[in-house]
Order: C-alpha cells, then sequence, then structure tokens
C-alpha cells in the first residue's frame, strides 16, 4: 500500500489543566480497514477520537488527513472533510424530530431554508440502509428508546458519507439483530474504501469486526497490530500494563440462603409485568436478559423511586417498599443504589470527593444536623483508603477524576451507610479493566460480609463470573433462573431470547 | 508559604470584589478631596451609616443566596419585604415581629411547595406569589400607605445604636454568621449545594431535596421579611412598593459575590462583600450627585465588568 | 395535524384557553363583540405580546433576557425624538429604531458567549444600561410623533387605508374581506410569520432548539452555537424594538420608565410560559408565546367589563397566573418515575 494513510496522527500531545491526556502520539489508520482502539478509561481514547473529529484542538503535533496536514475548527469542518463520529454520549438533539437530526447540519433546502419534505424523504431513504423503516421520520427522539436512538444515531453517520467513520461505544444499547445491521453495513463501508475507528470494551465485538487493533495506555500508543497477531492475555496485558491472573474472585459453593428480599409479583406500567425473586443473604443475584427488559425498573422500584408499584415485597421479614431513596436509606434494612449514569445521577461532579462520599451519610457526621469536622475527615479518609480512591486531595471536584475512580466514589458514597442490600446498575459500564476487577472483588467481600447484592449487568460474561444465582428477564418478567454449574453463556442467551428449554 | 497565599478559586471573585471595593473608597475620596477638600468616605461614622442602610440589602442577599445556590431564584422579595412590613405595623405590639417574620414564613413555605413538589420553574412560580401579595397587599391597603407606624422594637432594631455602631448592622452580621454557619457546619447547608450541583444524584443519593428546597425559601422568605421589619423601623412605617429596590441589586451582590447563578458554588463571604460593595458604589454616586441615567449605566457596566473579569483565566469545563 | 398536537401540547393548549377565555370575554361584553372592541384588544397586546416574542428566543436556547422590557423602553425613546417630519425621515427613525433595538441585543449576545457570563445576570446589568440610555434620551416623559402614523396603525386597515389614502380611502372592494382587521394585529402576526417562521428554518434557527435541547449534542453535530446565541439575543433585540416602536407610535411619547420595563419584562417570562415554551429551552416558539400574551391581556379585560373592584385587580392577576402554571403540576404528580422529574 503506498498511498498515503487516510488518517495520520503525528506527535500529537493534549492536556487538560496541565494533565496529559495524550503524549507525543503517532497514529495511523488506512482507508477501508476497520480499526480497534483499546485502552483502559482515562487511557487517551476519547481525546484521540476528539482530535480527530475536530472536537478538541491538539497542543503540539499534526493531523494528516490523506497526507495533508489539517486543522479543523470544529468538528463541522471535521465534517465536511468525511470524518463522522457518533459519539459515546449521543449527539441527537431530543426536542428535534428524526428527520431534523439525521440532516442537521447539511439540510436539503429549498429558496435558501430547510426543505422538511426533502428531509423527511432523506430520512426514510437512510433508516431503511439501516433496517429501521419503522421508525418515524416525525417523531421526536425523545419518544424513542435508547436502542432505536442509537441507530438513528447511526443513519445520521451514514448521511454525512463518511470517509472515516469513528464508533465510540456505539452499540452498547443496541439490540441483537440492530448489531447484526451495524455489522453487515460496516462490511459494506469497508468495501467501499471507509475506514472505521472502532471503540468498544467488548473484546467479542471487536474480535469479529476489526481487522487492525491499536492498545494506548496512560495516553500513550503502545502498539498497532493485525488481529490474531496477539493473543487476548497479552493485549489484557499490554492495556492494563500488568498482568492478570484471575478475572474474577472465586465463588463460594450454592447453599440454601435465609431470604433478605422476597419479591412476589412485581408489576409496574407495562415494564414490570409480575416479577418475582427471591435475594438471600450474602447473595450476589445476578439480572440478565437483553436490555430494555424491565432490569432497571426492577433496581428502581426497590429503591422507591418508582410510583404505582403492585406486588408483594418483603425486606427482611417487613412489608412494602421503600417510599423514596430517602427512606430506602434510613430503613432498618438499608438499600444503597449504584444507578446507571454515575454522571447525572451517581455524582454531583464539580463538587469535591468528600463532599460525594459523604452525600449519603450526612448523617453519620453530625449531632443533630451539625456536622462535626472531625470525624467527617476520618470518615472521607477511611473512605477513600476503603476503596483505593486515587486522587489527590479529597477537596478536588470529582470530575477530575478518571470514570473507574468517579465509579469507585459512587459505590464507597453507599458503603459509607453500610447497607444491607446493595442494588448495582450496571456498575461497571465504561469502566477500565483493572477497576473492574477490583469492584468484582469487593463485591464478593461484601457479600461474605453478609450483605445481599443484586447486581445487573450488560456484559453476560461479568454476570457469569460473578453471581451466585442468575435471573433473566424477558418482556418484565423472570423467565428463568440459573444456580451455579448451569450458568452459562448459552443458558442466559436463550433465557434473554426466551427460547424454551434450549439451555437444557 | 506561597502556597497558603494561594486563592482557592472559589475565593478568587471575592478578592476581585475586596480590591474593587477599596478602588471605589480610594476615587470617591479622590473626588470629595478635589471638590470639597474632605474625605467624608473615610469616616467611620459616614460609613457606618451607610453599611445601615445597606443591612436591609444585605439581610436580602444573605436569603436569596441560599435559593441562588440550590439553582433557582426568588422573585417574590420585594413584595414579602413590604407584606411583612405591613403586617407588623398592622399588627403592632409585642407581636409586631412575630407576625411580620411569620408572613416570611409562610410566602417561603408557599415557594417552596410550588418549586420542590409541583416543580414549577421558580422564576414564574416566586413572580407569580409576588403578584399575588402585592394585590394582597393593595386590596387591604387601598393602594395607600397604612397609617400604622412602626413599634418602639422595631425602631431600636433600625435605629438605635449600640456601642456606636448601628443596631441594624448587628442584625445583618447575625444574619451572616448565621448563614455561614448554615452552610459549611450543617447538613442542610451541604444538601443545598448537592442539590445546587445535581439535584437528581442528590435525591438519588437520599437526600430529603424537598424539605432541603423547601428549607432554602423559607430561609430567604424570613431574610426579606427581617429586612421589611427592619426598613419599616428604619421609615418609622411601611409604604406601597418600599421593597422594590431591593430585588435586583441582591441579586447582583449575591453574583458579583462569585456564587455561580445556576447553583453549586460560591460563598457566604463573598455575597457580604457584594453587598457591601453595591452600597458604597451607590453612596459614591451619590456624593457625585450622578444623575439617574448615568447611575444606571455604570450600574450595569460595572457588573458586566466584574463578571468579565472573573472569568478571565477560570477554565470552562464542557 | 396528529403529529403537531402532540409536538407541541402547550401551543395547543394556550389556543385552547385563548379561544375559551376570548369567547366568553366576547358574551359577557355588554356591547357584544366589535370592530371597535377588537381594535382596542389590538392595541393593548401588541406592546406586550412583541416583548413576549423577544423573550421566547432567548428562553429557547435555554436563557433568559431580563433586559427585554428596558431594550423595549429604550427603543420608544429613540421612535419618540425621531418618528415626525416628511415620510422618508419616518422611515428612517423606525429603521433606527429597529438598528438600536436589534444592535443592543448583539451586544447582549457578544458579551454572553465571548465574555462567558450567564445570560440572566448579563441581561439583568446591560438591562440597566439601557435604561440609563432611555433617561438620557428622554430625562422627563415626552415626545412628537407624526400624528397619522400614530393613527393609521392603531387602528383597523380601513382606517389605516383612509389615512394614506390607498384603496379608495379604505372603501375598495377589494380590502372589505380584511377591512375591519387591527393593523396592530396585522403587524405583530406579520413580523412573526416574516421573521421568526423563515428563522426558524435556517440552520442557525434550528441551532437556538438544539442548544436549548441538548448543547453537548449540538456541539458534537457540529452545529454553530456561538452564532446562534448571539441571533437568538440580536433577535430578542429586534423584536423588543419593535415593541418599543409600537408603543412610542402608540402612544407618541417616550417615557424611560423603569417601573414599567420590569413590568414588561416579568409579564413577557409570564406569557412565554403560558405559551407552553419552556424555561428549560428546546421547545416552544415565538407564537406560542403571542398566544401566552393574549391570554395575560385576556385576563385583564375581564375586569373590565365585570366590574371588579379595581383594587383586587392586582391579586387575581396573580392568581390566575399561579393557577394557570400550577396547572402544568398535574402532569408532575402523574410522572410514574420520579427520576423525570428532575432534569
Amino acid at each position: 500500500m503506498n498511498t498515503a494513510p487516510i488518517v495520520q496522527l503525528a506527535g500529537v500531545s493534549k492536556s487538560f489543566a496541565g494533565v496529559k491526556a495524550l503524549t507525543d502520539v503517532d497514529f495511523v489508520c488506512q482507508a477501508g480497514s476497520t480499526h480497534a482502539i483499546l485502552g483502559e478509561n482515562g487511557a487517551g481514547k476519547s481525546t484521540l477520537i476528539k482530535i480527530i473529529s475536530g472536537v478538541l484542538k491538539p497542543d503540539g503535533g499534526e493531523l494528516r488527513l490523506n497526507g495533508r496536514p489539517a486543522a479543523f475548527s470544529g468538528p463541522a469542518e471535521a465534517a465536511d472533510a468525511g470524518i463522522v463520529c457518533m459519539f459515546q454520549e449521543l449527539s441527537l438533539i431530543p426536542d428535534l424530530t428524526v428527520a431534523d437530526n439525521i440532516s442537521i447540519l447539511r439540510p436539503p433546502r429549498r429558496l435558501g431554508l430547510i426543505d422538511h419534505r426533502a428531509q423527511i424523504r432523506r430520512a426514510e431513504e437512510l433508516l431503511a440502509q439501516v433496517r429501521c423503516e419503522d421508525v418515524d421520520p416525525r417523531a421526536m427522539i425523545r419518544d424513542l428508546s435508547l436502542s432505536r436512538r442509537q441507530m438513528v444515531e447511526i443513519a445520521k453517520a451514514l448521511g454525512r458519507n463518511p470517509k472515516v467513520l469513528i464508533l465510540d461505544e456505539a452499540t452498547s444499547a443496541l439490540t441483537r439483530r440492530d448489531v447484526e445491521t451495524v455489522y453487515d453495513l460496516l462490511g459494506t463501508l469497508r468495501a467501499d474504501g471507509v475506514c472505521s475507528l472502532f471503540i468498544s470494551h467488548r473484546m467479542n465485538e471487536v474480535e469479529a469486526l476489526c481487522d487492525t487493533l491499536s492498545v494506548f495506555r496512560n495516553g500513550t500508543h503502545i502498539e498497532t497490530f493485525a488481529k490474531g497477531a496477539r493473543s487476548d492475555t497479552e493485549i489484557v496485558r499490554m492495556m492494563i500494563g500488568r498482568d492478570v491472573t484471575a478475572k474474577f474472585p472465586p465463588k463460594p459453593a450454592p447453599r440454601t440462603r435465609e431470604p433478605m428480599v422476597l419479591v412476589e409479583n412485581l408489576s409496574w406500567e407495562n415494564r414490570l409485568n409480575g416479577v418475582s425473586l427471591t435475594l438471600g443473604k450474602g447473595e450476589i443475584l445476578g439480572v440478565g436478559g437483553l436490555d430494555g427488559q424491565g432490569q432497571k425498573e426492577l433496581l428502581l422500584a426497590l429503591f422507591g423511586v418508582l410510583k404505582g408499584v403492585r406486588g408483594d415485597v418483603r425486606v427482611s421479614g417487613q412489608p412494602g417498599l421503600p417510599a423514596s431513596p430517602h427512606a430506602a436509606k434510613t430503613a432498618k434494612t438499608r438499600i444503597a443504589l449504584v444507578p446507571e449514569d454515575r454522571k447525572t445521577e451517581g455524582l454531583m461532579l464539580s463538587l469535591s470527593i468528600a463532599d460525594n462520599l459523604l452525600a449519603a451519610a450526612f448523617d453519620k457526621v453530625a449531632t443533630g444536623s451539625v456536622i462535626n469536622g472531625a470525624r467527617r475527615d476520618a470518615l472521607v479518609a477511611d473512605g477513600m483508603a476503603r476503596l483505593q480512591i486515587k486522587a489527590g486531595s479529597p477537596d478536588d471536584a470529582v470530575s477530575t477524576l478518571s470514570g473507574g475512580n468517579q465509579q469507585k466514589v459512587v459505590i464507597a458514597k453507599w458503603l459509607m451507610i453500610n447497607p444491607d442490600v446493595i442494588l448495582l446498575n450496571d456498575p461497571t459500564r465504561g469502566i477500565d479493566v483493572g477497576t473492574k476487577q477490583e469492584i468484582f472483588r469487593m463485591m464478593r467481600a461484601l457479600a461474605d460480609e453478609g450483605k445481599s447484592i443484586l447486581f445487573y449487568s450488560s456484559d453476560y460474561a461479568e454476570l457469569i463470573g460473578c453471581s451466585d444465582r442468575v435471573i433473566v428477564l424477558y418482556a418484565g418478567r423472570v423467565v428463568r433462573e440459573l444456580t451455579g454449574e448451569a450458568i452459562t453463556e448459552e443458558a442466559i442467551v436463550a433465557a434473554s431470547l426466551n427460547i424454551e428449554g434450549a439451555a437444557a | 508559604m506561597i502556597a497558603k497565599l494561594r486563592l482557592r478559586p472559589a475565593d478568587r471573585p471575592i478578592a476581585i470584589a475586596l480590591g474593587f471595593t477599596l478602588l471605589i473608597l480610594l476615587i470617591g475620596t479622590a473626588y470629595t478631596l478635589s471638590t470639597t477638600g474632605t474625605m467624608p468616605l473615610l469616616q467611620p461614622a459616614y460609613l457606618m451609616q451607610q453599611l445601615q442602610i445597606g443591612s436591609f440589602l444585605g439581610i436580602c442577599a444573605a436569603g436569596m443566596m441560599l435559593v441562588i445556590l440550590i439553582g433557582h431564584i426568588d422573585l417574590s422579595i420585594p413584595w414579602t419585604l413590604t407584606a411583612a412590613a405591613m403586617v407588623a405595623t398592622a399588627v403592632g405590639g409585642a407581636w409586631a415581629i412575630p407576625a411580620g417574620l411569620a408572613v416570611g414564613l409562610c410566602v417561603g413555605l408557599v415557594n417552596g411547595f410550588g418549586v420542590s413538589v409541583l416543580r414549577i420553574p421558580s422564576m414564574i412560580f416566586t413572580l407569580g406569589l409576588d403578584t399575588v401579595l402585592r394585590g394582597l397587599m393593595v386590596a387591604q391597603t387601598g393602594g395607600f400607605a397604612p397609617q400604622d407606624q412602626a413599634t418602639p422594637a422595631m425602631l431600636a432594631l433600625a435605629k438605635s445604636r449600640l456601642l456606636g455602631v448601628p443596631v441594624a448592622l448587628f442584625v445583618w452580621i447575625g444574619v451572616s454568621l448565621l448563614v455561614t454557619f448554615l452552610l459549611v457546619r450543617t447538613t442542610f447547608g451541604r444538601s443545598l449545594y448537592a442539590i445546587g450541583t445535581r439535584e437528581r444524584a442528590a435525591w438519588l443519593s437520599g437526600i430529603r431535596t424537598r424539605a432541603a428546597i423547601t428549607g432554602a425559601f423559607v430561609g430567604s422568605g424570613l431574610c426579606a421579611a427581617l429586612a421589611g421589619v427592619l426598613l419599616a423601623g428604619y421609615s418609622a412605617k411601611a409604604y406601597q412598593g418600599m421593597g422594590n429596590t431591593y430585588l435586583l441589586p441582591a441579586i447582583a451582590a449575591v453574583v458579583l459575590g462569585g456564587t455561580h447563578i445556576l447553583g453549586g458554588r460560591g460563598r457566604y463571604a463573598g455575597t457580604f462583600v457584594g453587598v457591601v460593595l453595591i452600597v458604597l458604589l451607590n453612596s459614591v454616586l451619590s456624593i457625585m450627585q450622578m444623575p439617574e441615567a448615568f447611575r444606571q449605566i455604570i450600574y450595569g457596566t460595572v457588573i458586566i465588568g466584574m463578571l468579565l473579569i472573573y472569568g478571565r483565566g477560570s477554565k470552562v469545563t464542557v | 395535524m396528529r403529529h403537531w398536537i402532540s409536538q407541541n401540547k402547550g401551543f395547543t393548549a394556550a389556543i385552547i384557553l385563548f379561544l375559551v377565555l376570548y369567547l366568553f370575554y366576547n358574551l359577557l361584553h355588554p356591547r357584544g363583540f366589535s370592530a371597535a372592541v377588537l381594535v382596542q384588544n389590538s392595541n393593548e397586546l401588541a406592546a406586550i405580546g412583541f416583548v413576549a416574542m423577544a423573550q421566547t428566543v432567548p428562553v429557547l436556547v435555554g436563557g433568559l433576557d431580563l433586559s427585554v422590557g428596558a431594550v423595549m423602553t429604550l427603543a420608544s425613546c429613540v421612535a419618540s425624538v425621531l418618528l415626525n417630519g416628511t415620510p422618508l425621515e419616518i422611515a428612517f427613525g423606525m429603521i433606527v429604531t429597529l438598528l438600536v433595538g436589534a444592535g443592543f441585543g448583539m451586544m447582549n449576545g457578544l458579551i454572553i458567549v465571548y465574555g462567558r457570563i450567564q445570560p440572566i445576570i448579563a441581561t439583568l446589568a446591560t438591562g440597566a444600561i439601557a435604561i440609563g440610555l432611555a433617561l438620557l434620551i428622554r430625562p422627563s416623559p415626552g415626545g412628537d410623533v407624526d400624528g397619522d402614523l400614530s393613527w393609521g396603525l392603531t387602528n383597523s386597515v380601513a382606517d389605516f387605508a383612509e389615512t394614506y389614502g390607498f384603496a379608495d380611502g379604505g372603501t375598495a372592494a377589494w380590502l372589505s374581506p380584511i377591512s375591519n382587521i387591527p393593523v396592530p394585529l396585522i403587524l405583530l402576526f406579520g413580523v412573526a410569520c416574516l421573521v421568526w417562521l423563515p428563522f426558524k428554518r435556517t440552520v442557525t434557527g434550528r441551532t437556538i432548539y438544539a442548544i436549548g435541547s441538548a448543547e453537548g449534542a449540538a456541539f458534537a453535530s457540529g452545529l454553530p452555537i456561538d452564532r446562534a446565541r448571539i441571533a437568538a439575543f440580536t433577535l430578542a433585540g429586534f423584536f423588543a424594538a419593535c415593541g418599543g416602536l409600537y408603543l412610542a407610535i402608540q402612544t407618541s411619547t417616550g417615557n424611560a420608565d423603569m417601573v414599567q420595563a420590569g413590568t414588561y419584562t416579568l409579564n413577557s417570562i409570564a406569557a412565554v410560559v403560558l405559551g407552553g415554551t419552556s424555561l428549560l429551552g428546546g421547545t416552544g416558539g415565538v407564537i406560542a408565546s403571542i398566544f401566552g400574551a393574549m391570554i395575560l391581556r385576556v385576563v385583564s379585560f375581564y375586569f373590565r367589563i365585570l366590574d371588579i373592584d379595581p383594587l383586587l385587580q392586582p391579586l387575581i392577576e396573580g392568581l390566575v397566573l399561579l393557577a394557570a402554571v400550577s396547572a402544568v403540576a398535574f402532569r408532575t404528580l402523574q410522572v410514574k418515575n420520579r427520576l423525570e422529574l428532575f432534569r
């Protein structure tokens, strides 16, 4: 291949408030390849793609397109140059229609004004390409489900005729069928000479899709190699810079446990249709199933977030659901929830680490409502030590921490109240391998202390590795319960698709 | 040593506001020296008198800060103040001051209910309540200044002096200490910061956000009512529209003191400095006999200018 | 149509509320519906209608413009000086007035975008500056506005034609279908349709909605955020100046009244909310706010015909406003997933 690479970075550096995010990075990707970028959170992947897509400007070094230096003033210029990015946080506008969003930047015009009809036609064509004919171009984005939105995002990217397509965790919320569609699309694009940059934490996706892999660590480019040139263990070692031995802590033998939470026939709106489960003391109960089958609602209901929930619930013998999160955390049996989105639900980003850690446990450091300074400092220091949160000072804003450390703050916040029941909503989403393992170890340690954990994860491997038992939800009810050796990927997948008996 | 001198980002606006306050004093003094050869601005008695007048604004701003910290705003201050003054003078006797404060309490509770339970934007709910209060007072008094007089206790709080210092100033300082304590040392204060930063996360952390929001509005209502009671004492009676000139300066003082208008960030010391700045700016402009037109222009320019200076050098995080 | 209603619930509710209120107003009116009443009503609506339009655009980007009342006042003072002399001079005066408003709005936008100051506080300050400038132009109320202009623009189309002597002095047959429509109403909706609707169909206009809806996503999509924000405040200044221009023509005077400016600003926020535009930004529109202003005005019309004690009027106005915004709360109380309450 003697043509110039489609995207090339030479000696690119970028820092935020004095912290290096990228250090002297050289990076090349070729037209017609599907290129995976791997690395822990904070490895510089996001910064890299933001520089390529014109969102950020590099402090030093150069970005070249087809061999020519390029300096983008913003994402619009990059898009005009054929670089299209699908961000992890979606770039769709909730209060505009699907058609508006798909042609947001360069809409078809008539007499200088946006032509709504042409826009709708264009949207219909593009949606058909991603097999989403069921999406109405006139619907508002905010009325669509997360997985539909992600497909609209893909249609929008396609509509920009990309030469370089960047997918940042673009498949995290998709259904199996949509993932297949995306795989096919990427194949077609590759044939057309489009370069796809693919960021994912799911190794199986990377395996299935990509031909080239690049590993980043701590803001530096470690290595680029062809698929199959390195084993998984080698890749993981490159990513975290140390050996990984056991990914999951060992499980205790299955045994009968004293029930902590008993749920009978739980229903809410049309999302929960009669969920029944038992969560034992000291047990990790995994919740599986395809995305959007009521798992999140189940956790929210148990934490007192939802109104109008029907069904019988007993928490250590006491009937009834908590009326609010405050009631949940102060009841005799304390319940904690690590929420889905740590940036908007788990943390107050611009507040200090200390304030975040104490947000749920003010009463532990206060007499009446007056805060005791010494007790506060001791508790904060204790919380940071217990989860090994790496930070300069507890007074730093929590936004200065890496994603993994932020999630540790969320968990540490809840451990402060010494909860009896811990609800985890996908706690490892978008977190690096090292921190994931710390979280798994901690979950097991907590269970051994007698805490009960309800653990929802979108990653089946985590459910298999961590859970004592797994329940699989489908259409708002439990379709299968798996214990011990029976917890296998095949069994979970089969139950997720509600295929009878396939797991036997 | 150097590390000690370095300002925390939250303190930068306070230091700048303080510096600007001194600058205003210098300019004012230079002006009086050049025109009359005197320097009244630097005489403790004059300053004390200005701060006495400023204490009404200061108390309003203290309450407003609680509300701005949670990312809301209280536009009902003008008529809460007036209503409290009118009720206090109308009730009279020993119950005058408690009755005035009770008005503030009720307004705060209603505002808190509308904002935290009904979840109506505070901008519009407090505006509506302000109109209702105005309506109530107009209907009650017929649109004229009521004939009732302030009680001796109100007069004493607003006008008398203790050890040569106006009592109103002590009241303001008392309110300031209380608010500082609330914000720094109590779970209520920390909850306000949490709610102002991200209410959703605060609620999911089990913070009782409704109670805290209502508490902030009650604080604001009580402060406005206290200012009304004092102001009625200072003018010896209550009158229509007596609170109208306090709303915008109170917001300006809070913001000039470095509190973020969207909530979550700010220290009370800044609000205090912001009030002093506005009061002194007003008195210097009075001394210069500046016509109203230029006063307004200078007033606006100072706010914009100061905020531009605060913004410089601070990284904007997306 | 079904889509439009489900996506503009607030606007639809505002139109229905207004129609019901106005229907009953005319039923209760001692002399019933007449063109004269309509003209009078429209005149009272025009200024607040324009200011409500002005407020809407910054609200759509998730901001607030506390200077709209002051800019309207400034414009009316400018107009009260310039609107006389030859037709050419008058036209020049109108253009200058509108430019002053748009320029002031643009200054707001520049301060907000490049000075990175929150709109609410920046416009609070520039509002004071606008009042100061108005006071410089008109230290005391007064003015000299062309009488024909004042008469022609504040009455029906027929009167307008008669004043300026076209369409056979307003009696031409082709004019008769519209001859009883009040000119202020035409001006209000005309400006909305000729300025706002086309603007909404540009990328900049769409960006205004995008910013209020999800600013991060708008930026990542490459939309011109800074330009849209400046445009939003410039438009606010322009619409406010339209209001000021009309007020000067209507009253033949300019009056740098600070209290009146504040009242207009606060009423404009109320009108925007009543029109169904979210104060958080992203949804709603300028025409909806005209209906919001209409609702506000109709309520005050009732006082006249129902013979309500004038002393009770402020109270009733306040209660109606509170009741109207509290109606939205019914939806809040029905929310089943309480996380949706927090945005």
